[in-house]
Order: structure tokens, then C-alpha cells, then sequence
């Protein structure tokens, strides 16, 4: 179809067909952009006006940025203090989710035994399961152990969906490291538990780093748990900017200098393993 | 039956997950059912806890807000999700026809931060962004001379508000799942289409739109678990108001035990949900996950 295309005519002209199509891709992908990171760019800039230009209308577009929200915010205490607890609960969520779903993971890739496909579909379908079913339950299984507004009960609870996410992610993982490694090893008289340790947990480091970061998202973005099973000691980030929503007069700078330091986290770890956020969120079914 | 060698080393490796799962997956959900059964208002402990039979599913079935819940989360999901897919499609299209290699990266990486942003704080966003007297939508809207809505005042369009908020956070999502079907098409296969179907409607509906279909299922499905789990961002954008206008089906489950604290009934309710959701994934399960049991 380009053979015509060798005179000098043809090939300006060609050229100046692929700078259009730069030209108008650039232009849709500026838009695009722009539409999916303006609420974004939105509560950063409302973080960083003052409370005058924030209602101003038409909305002030530049503006002399003031971190006086952000001083507010910390020297309250209750917001760093959530923080904190959302720091707390989420590593330690994460960190047991990788201790306890990683080796499964490990059994599941590797062995075979009856009840596996049964045992496999409990874990998947943990994804499918609404929060709320369990959130009451946990509620008043909580209270009679006296866990309520303990870090100890919301880390508990987050193993729902952090265990089901790392074992799904690491098989993966685990299938890919092959079979003989494990053969050599186990003829030179190793133990499954040193072949797994020494062996195929270094060898499967990246995948689970990546099923951690994603653990940790859906742990420091969860709400409904939080809500219910904690009061004030154990309080998370989302309770707590959740909570700028109740009472009379809004305070917007606060609040979104709250929201900007939740949602910096997560959108870093977030943008660090974009193209295994999609293989976590539909639990592996599409690579 | 079998005679097999025990192995215990492999099972002391899988049982602490088996066991978790069943402490915190299993228990709860027969506790949850026990309660299902059972007279437990939080604030009439007086009345005691004893069981009821099916009282309280009898109270579900005959109580409307619980039905109207559900259908407003279907009318939900038929706002959104169309509206995703059909963007979702479009923008991994566009994507991938991108010529500058940085630039499809850039859109790559950048998609995802809806996605990953806390449903939480998008709540929040969706609060000022749809502010009836200086958010940016009204701006928009007067733009073209058209008059200031009061986006969370009044129930149908705090019910669009809620779907264009879910639209923005998940449409990107939709986008990267199509677009990962789409990067399955090896350059062969399109050329050789683009011979046979040209270029444009029929180069997408005989030679992209087969590559789109494994994913669109997983979006459907997994759109429709979302969406009964639909919790955070509705509560603190509208809490179920104006009314009960957007109340979908978790709001109004969470509500009920935590508002109303009829722990009873919430839970008849969630029992409910979660068989609706246990018949969802069985059949999603079936769909992608076939490779394990052979």
C-alpha cells in the first residue's frame, strides 16, 4: 500500500500526516489527563489557598499558596495522630498478610491435593465478599473481647482481604520459579521449609514487594471497618477526614490538607506499581 | 482414602492461612447468621437475645427501603457502568493507537491515579467539587449560562453526582483492563486484519473487539461486586441523602446496624447480600479461574 508513496511529494506529505496525528494525540491525551487529575489538583490547590479564595467565583486559578491549612492540621494533633494509627494498622496488616500468604501461596503453586480447586475458590471469592456482611460481626465479636477502638481488632479484620490478595498474587509468582530448583535443592537433602525460605522466597521478592504495596493500599484506603470498630484511641486517616463531613461550618482548607496527606501515600506507592494495580484489583484475571 | 504420604512440612506452610481465613473469613459469617436468627436490638438490650425464628427475614422481604436499596443500587450500576465501559473502550483504543511511545506510557501511569486515590477523600473531593455555591461543576455549568444545581441537595441529581464521582474513579480502571486485552494482539494479527477489515469500525469489531471480550466480562463482574460493596465514598459524599435517595444497598445494611442498630435484622440483610454475592462469584470463579482445577 506504500508504493506509491516513494516520490518526494508523497513522502512530505506522509510526513505531515504523522505530525497531525502527533499533534491531535497530544491534544486528547492533555485533555484526558487533565480530566481524570483535576479533582486531584483540585484538593491540593484548596489545601493550599486561603479560606477567601477558596469560595471566591469564579474559582481563583493563581494564587499566593499558604501551608497554614496543613500547620492547622498538625497542630490539632487528632489528624497526625490518625495518621499515625493508619500507618500502625496498615504495615502491620500488610506485613502479616505477606507472613501468612506468601508460604500458602508457596503450597499452592507447588503441591497438589484434594480440596485444592475448594480451597482455591474460598480465597478468591473473599474479593466478592461485601464488607458490610462481616463489619457486623466483627462488631460484636469485638466488643465481647473487649477490641473495640483497638489497633489489634482493625490489623485482625484487614487479613479479610489483605491474606486472599498476596496468596492470589504470589502463586503467580511461585509458578514462575521452576520446578528443578526446587528438585535439585530437595535431592541435596533440603526441607520444604528451607527450600521455600532460602530458595524461592528470594526468587519471588518482586512479586511479593508488589502484592505488599497492594495490600497496604487497600489497608490505608478502607473505611467501613474502621468506622465501626474504632472510637478515638485507634482511630485511621479516613475515620478522621471522614469526620470533617459532621457538625456546622465546614472547614474546607483543613479538610482537604487532610485529604492531600491521606491520598499522597497511596498515589505514590500507587504510580510505583501501575501495571500490577490492575492484576490486584481483578484478583489476577486479567494480566 | 487414598494412602497418601502426609505432608506435614507443606500443610505447616498452608495451615496458618487456612486458619486465619477460617477465624476471621469463616466465623463471623456463621455469626452472623446465628444473629439473623435472633431478636438483637443494640438499643433495647431488655428485650434480650433470644431467637426469633425468621422474624427478621420476614421483616425484609415485607420492608420496602430494603428492596428500593437494591434497585437503586441495579439503577447504579446501569448509570455507570455502560457509561465506563463505552469510555473505558475508548480511551484504551486511543491509547493504543498513540504513536509517541512517552506519551502512551505517561497516560499509562497517570490513569491509575483515580483508581488508587482513598474512596474516602473522594467523597470529600465530590463535596467541594459539587458545592452548590462555589464548586467547580456549577463554575462549569454557568460557563454556559446555565443556573447553579444543587448537586447534594436534591435527590436525582445527588444520585448523578454519586454516578459521575464513580464514573471518574473507575472509568480509568476499565480503560487499563481493555487496554491490556488489546496489547494481547500481536502485531500479525493486526496487520493482517487491517488487510482483510480496514481500518476504524471494522478493524475494531472483527479483529480488537474478540481481544476486549475476556476483559469486559471480568469488568461486569467485578463492577457488580463493587458496587453491592459500594460504601465509603456514597457515606461521605451524601450519606444515602438526600432522603434516602442514594442509599444503596451496604449504605442502607450499615444504617440499619449502626444507626438504627437493629443488629438482627442488618444482619438477615447482609445474609441476604452475601448469598446474592456468593451466587455472583461462583459464577465469575467459573469464568476465569478454570486453569487451577486442571
Amino acid at each position: 500500500m506504500s508504493a506509491v508513496s516513494y516520490s518526494q511529494r508523497g513522502q512530505s506529505r506522509r510526513r505531515s500526516r504523522h505530525a497531525f496525528t502527533y499533534f491531535w494525540q497530544g491534544v486528547v491525551a492533555i485533555l484526558l489527563i487533565a480530566v481524570f487529575l483535576m479533582p486531584v489538583y483540585w484538593m491540593i490547590t484548596t489545601a493550599l489557598k486561603t479560606t477567601a479564595d477558596t469560595f471566591a467565583v469564579p474559582p481563583v486559578l493563581i494564587f499566593q499558596p499558604t501551608f497554614e491549612h496543613f500547620r492547622a492540621v498538625y497542630e490539632e494533633g487528632s489528624v497526625a495522630k490518625s495518621l499515625v494509627n493508619s500507618l500502625i494498622v496498615a504495615i502491620s496488616a500488610t506485613a502479616l498478610s505477606v507472613l501468612i500468604g506468601a508460604p500458602a501461596a508457596y503450597v499452592l503453586a507447588r503441591f497438589n491435593f484434594r480440596g485444592k480447586s475448594d480451597l482455591w475458590f474460598w480465597i478468591i471469592s473473599n474479593r466478592f465478599i461485601s464488607p458490610i456482611v462481616v463489619a457486623l460481626p466483627f462488631f460484636l465479636i469485638a466488643r465481647d473481647l473487649r477490641l473495640l477502638d483497638t489497633h489489634l481488632a482493625l490489623i485482625l479484620v484487614y487479613l479479610t482481604f489483605g491474606v486472599p490478595l498476596v496468596v492470589w498474587l504470589c502463586v503467580d509468582q511461585f509458578r514462575a520459579v521452576p520446578r528443578e530448583v526446587d528438585e535439585a535443592a530437595t535431592v541435596d537433602g533440603a526441607t520444604i521449609w528451607q527450600v521455600f525460605f532460602r530458595i524461592n522466597l528470594p526468587l519471588a521478592m518482586p512479586g511479593i514487594v508488589v502484592s505488599a504495596i497492594l495490600a497496604f493500599i487497600a489497608a490505608w484506603n478502607e473505611l467501613m471497618f474502621a468506622l465501626v470498630l474504632t472510637r478515638a484511641e485507634a482511630r485511621t486517616a479516613p475515620v478522621e477526614a471522614a469526620n470533617f463531613m459532621t457538625g456546622f461550618g465546614i472547614r474546607w482548607g483543613p479538610m482537604m490538607a487532610t485529604g492531600t496527606l491521606i491520598v499522597l501515600p497511596v498515589v505514590i506507592f500507587a504510580l510505583l506499581v501501575s501495571r500490577n494495580l490492575v492484576r490486584g484489583l481483578t484478583m489476577g484475571a486479567v494480566k | 482414602m487414598s494412602r497418601q504420604r502426609v505432608n506435614w512440612p507443606a500443610i505447616s506452610l498452608i495451615a496458618p492461612a487456612v486458619i486465619v481465613l477460617l477465624v476471621i473469613g469463616i466465623y463471623p459469617l456463621l455469626f452472623a447468621l446465628d444473629i439473623s436468627f435472633r431478636q438483637y436490638q443494640l438499643t433495647k438490650q431488655y428485650l434480650g437475645t433470644g431467637y426469633v425464628g425468621f422474624q427478621n427475614y420476614v421483616a425484609v422481604f415485607n420492608d420496602p427501603l430494603f428492596w428500593q436499596s437494591l434497585l437503586r443500587t441495579g439503577q447504579f450500576f446501569l448509570l455507570t457502568v455502560p457509561l465506563q465501559v463505552v469510555f473505558g473502550v475508548l480511551i484504551a483504543l486511543f491509547i493504543d493507537g498513540v504513536r509517541w511511545r512517552p506519551l502512551s506510557f505517561l497516560m499509562r501511569v497517570l490513569l491509575v491515579v483515580p483508581i488508587a486515590v482513598t474512596p474516602t477523600v473522594v467523597g470529600l473531593i465530590g463535596r467541594l467539587l459539587f458545592n452548590r455555591d462555589f464548586g467547580f461543576m456549577n463554575y462549569l455549568l454557568s460557563l454556559f449560562n446555565i443556573p447553579p444545581v444543587s448537586w447534594l441537595g436534591e435527590p436525582l441529581p445527588a444520585m448523578l453526582t454519586i454516578a459521575l464521582v464513580d464514573i471518574w474513579q473507575w472509568t480509568p480502571f476499565v480503560a487499563l483492563v481493555m487496554l491490556s486485552g488489546l496489547s494481547m494482539i500481536s502485531q500479525d494479527v493486526l496487520e493482517s486484519g487491517q488487510l482483510d477489515a480496514g481500518r476504524g469500525w471494522n478493524l475494531f469489531r472483527h479483529v480488537q473487539a474478540p481481544y476486549l471480550l475476556p476483559g469486559l466480562t471480568a469488568i461486569l463482574i467485578l463492577r457488580t461486586a463493587d458496587i453491592l460493596k459500594l460504601f465509603d465514598m456514597v457515606f461521605v459524599l451524601t450519606r444515602g441523602g438526600p432522603g434516602v435517595s442514594t442509599e444503596l444497598v451496604s449504605v442502607y445494611i450499615q444504617r440499619v446496624g449502626f444507626r438504627v442498630f437493629d443488629m438482627g435484622v442488618a444482619s438477615a440483610q447482609a445474609i441476604l447480600l452475601l448469598i446474592l454475592c456468593i451466587v455472583l462469584s461462583r459464577g465469575y470463579i467459573r469464568l476465569f479461574y478454570r486453569e487451577i482445577e486442571a
